[in-house]
């Protein structure tokens, strides 16, 4: 199939190679972290995770959020799913390629990741993190893959399949499971220290993640001559619209517990993200402004109206995926370090550089993700022709 | 085309089977193992089961009372100096009460003298350390002496120490460390860019049976011996005298007391 890949218009030929590109740029600027350390991001001592980590753990869940519609084709034979359950996997491998691709920019060390593997360590989540990333890469690949390329052959997908495909589905849990875990094991650091943490990380991804899904169907039945279908894009933002809810839930639970109980610890974190501390406030904006995405997103999505009107869709799905990006991928993580352990507070801004590496992360992650689109949508072509 | 594809995949079964042979037909050659040599402890190094310190916060006045402790440190140890301070590397530094305290520390109205004390911090030696727990290659771990030492050449800089650790006491490099030595020890090894690394009770010196070198430098300031020997001086000084430890909450039972 992957003959399909390098089979397509002049207008693919320009995006894929619009998105190498910026990927490029990304690279070049990499070179010179390589070189220089991790001194060009705006890192610290007390703030020692950023945007590298931060962007790895929302794509995490983005890629969890590819089950949404593994689940009710597999488990639940919803039928309607058929169509787009190949770009729900697809999307799932896009992102964890961005994950690695995260964590390798992140080290300080990369030449040395494969001590990780030579000298296992059980009791460390970061071990195991690699494994269920991984894990997760290749069951989608392995499942994506085979099933695609039966539908083209017009058989029945190989039966040796099925108990992966049933694995995958605890397995996507697992993955942001296991992220979480990252965080919220560590004592003494009071924001992250909740037991609430993978079920709000598991919420978010299953908001952000069919949200990204919807607005890709979107494009897709634009430029393709393939429709995903709008009953299955109703039914996905459905999916959403409840994530989103359980999401600001969960989020509301924390404040609660930080404010009702007043203990320092669990509070000045969300203090210092959403009205500032000690006169620092970097976030304030950011945080307030994923709150009102939230809210804009959970109203458009809850009100039938909104929700089945294309166009107030879109823009439910773009607040619901830049607020879930905003809280994850910026307030999660630079908020559990400040205010640091000796309770000073020492801000994260992240640079300029940081920033391309990290543009260049997601555009290596879309050119996999149009090249695996790409393919999909030829083959649902060709088998409808 | 079939048989071409099989012909390919016998090929790179071949080659795959080619390369692995040599490992084991070297463990085959290999005679019988060497008698097993000893591993322990050189004649006159200093040992313990669990390395502690008291730092008797009394005698410290003033920062002038703690400079000559962080420079025999940073300077044995190669620690760079940075005016960034992002880039920071601290094995040893002093701070407030409620800042070594912090959750802790008496509050508003406490004694005076705390407050203008400087507090030496470093780290803590843990007897059941999270940064061990965290570390994914081993890069990091508990000695059976109790000192949680650093590997720096193992060390893939992922800085999940640094988030496990309650106490701040690990610095990341974050660019080469070695342009901002002032002068470097030859005996002890200078780190690269991207490690991390922090104060080890200077293992160094006790397997040459000399005790840490801000302990030496601090004239009876601060005291380090056995935690498990009922005889040593620190058990002396923490039966004898109240002593705090930081974040005793965390469970990660720091080997670090301090005399108030």
């Amino acid at each position: 199939m992957l003959e399909l890949a390098i089979k397509g218009s002049k207008r693919y030929y320009g995006w894929a190679a619009l998105l190498l590109g910026i990927a490029g740029v990304g690279f070049l600027v990499y070179l010179k972290q390589l070189d220089f350390g991790l001194g060009i991001t705006g890192l610290s001592r007390d703030v020692s995770w950023g945007f590298y980590i931060a962007n790895f753990t929302f794509l995490v869940g983005v890629a969890a959020g590819g089950v949404m519609v593994v689940l009710p084709y597999y488990l639940h034979d919803y039928k309607a799913y058929g169509k787009v359950t190949i770009l729900g996997e697809f999307l799932a491998i896009a992102s964890v390629v961005m994950c690695i691709t995260f964590i390798l920019v992140d080290l300080g060390q990369p030449m040395r990741v494969l001590n990780v593997l030579l000298y296992p360590t059980p009791n460390s989540v970061l071990f195991w993190d690699t494994v269920v990333l991984n894990g997760y890469l290749f069951l989608n690949l392995i499942i994506g893959w085979n099933v695609l390329e039966a539908e083209r052959q017009g058989v029945h997908y190989q039966s040796w399949l099925k108990p992966l495909i049933y694995i995958s589905i605890p397995w996507a849990v697992s993955i942001h499971t296991v992220t979480a875990y990252l965080y919220c094991g560590l004592p003494g650091r009071g924001f992250w220290l909740t037991a609430i943490l993978a079920p709000r990380f598991l919420s978010s991804a299953f908001a952000s993640g069919p949200a990204l899904l919807i607005l890709l169907c979107l494009v897709i039945r634009r430029v393709s001559n393939f429709d995903p279908g709008w009953k299955q894009i109703q039914s996905l933002a459905v999916t959403v619209a409840y994530a989103i809810c359980i999401n600001v839930f969960f989020l509301l639970c924390e404040v609660f517990v930080a404010f009702y109980s007043q203990i320092p610890e669990h509070m000045d974190h969300l203090k210092y993200l959403f009205v500032g501390l000690h006169g620092h406030g970097a976030y304030v904006p950011w945080m307030w402004a994923s709150m009102t995405l939230m809210v804009i997103g959970i109203i458009l999505l809850v009100n039938p109206v909104t929700r089945k009107n294309e166009g107030t869709l879109m823009v439910a799905c773009l607040c619901v995926f830049f607020g879930c990006w905003i809280d994850k991928g910026m307030g999660m993580i630079s908020g559990g370090f400040v205010p640091n352990p000796l309770h000073e507070v020492n801000e994260y801004i992240p640079t300029l550089l940081e920033g391309l590496i990290t543009i260049g992360v997601y555009a290596l992650g879309f050119f996999v993700l149009s090249i695996l689109f790409k393919i999909a949508v030829s083959v649902k072509e060709e088998v409808r022709a | 085309m079939d048989t071409s594809r099989r012909h390919v995949l016998q090929l790179l079964g071949l080659s795959a089977a080619a390369l692995a042979a040599p490992p084991v037909l070297d463990a085959l050659a290999a005679g019988p193992p060497a008698a097993e040599s000893k591993i322990g402890p050189a004649k006159g190094a200093l040992t313990a089961k669990q390395w502690a310190m008291v730092i008797d916060t009394r005698k410290f006045k003033s920062e002038a009372d703690v400079r000559p402790l962080v420079e025999a440190c940073h300077s044995i140890h190669n620690v760079p100096h940075w005016d960034e301070k992002r880039w920071e590397i601290k094995w040893l530094w002093s701070t407030k009460y409620e800042s070594a305290f912090s959750g802790t520390a008496s509050g508003r109205f406490g004694p005076e003298a705390l407050e203008d004390r400087p507090f030496l911090v470093l780290c803590n030696q843990c007897e059941n350390p999270p940064c061990v727990r965290a570390c994914p290659t081993r890069a990091t771990w508990k000695r059976e002496d109790g000192i949680v030492m650093m590997d720096f050449h193992r060390c893939i800089g992922c800085r999940f120490c640094m988030a496990a650790c309650p106490f701040g006491a690990r610095s990341f490099n974050y660019r080469d460390p070695r342009p901002a030595i002032k002068q470097t020890n030859k005996l002890f090894p200078t780190r690269m860019k991207g490690v991390v690394e922090k104060c080890s009770f200077c293992a160094e010196r006790l397997a040459e049976g000399k005790k840490p070198a801000c302990v030496e430098a601090a004239g009876g300031k601060l005291a380090f011996g056995d935690l498990f020997d009922a005889e040593s001086e620190v058990r002396k000084l923490i039966r004898e005298n109240y002593t705090i430890r930081r974040k005793i909450n965390l469970g990660t039972e720091p080997a670090v007391y301090y005399i108030v």
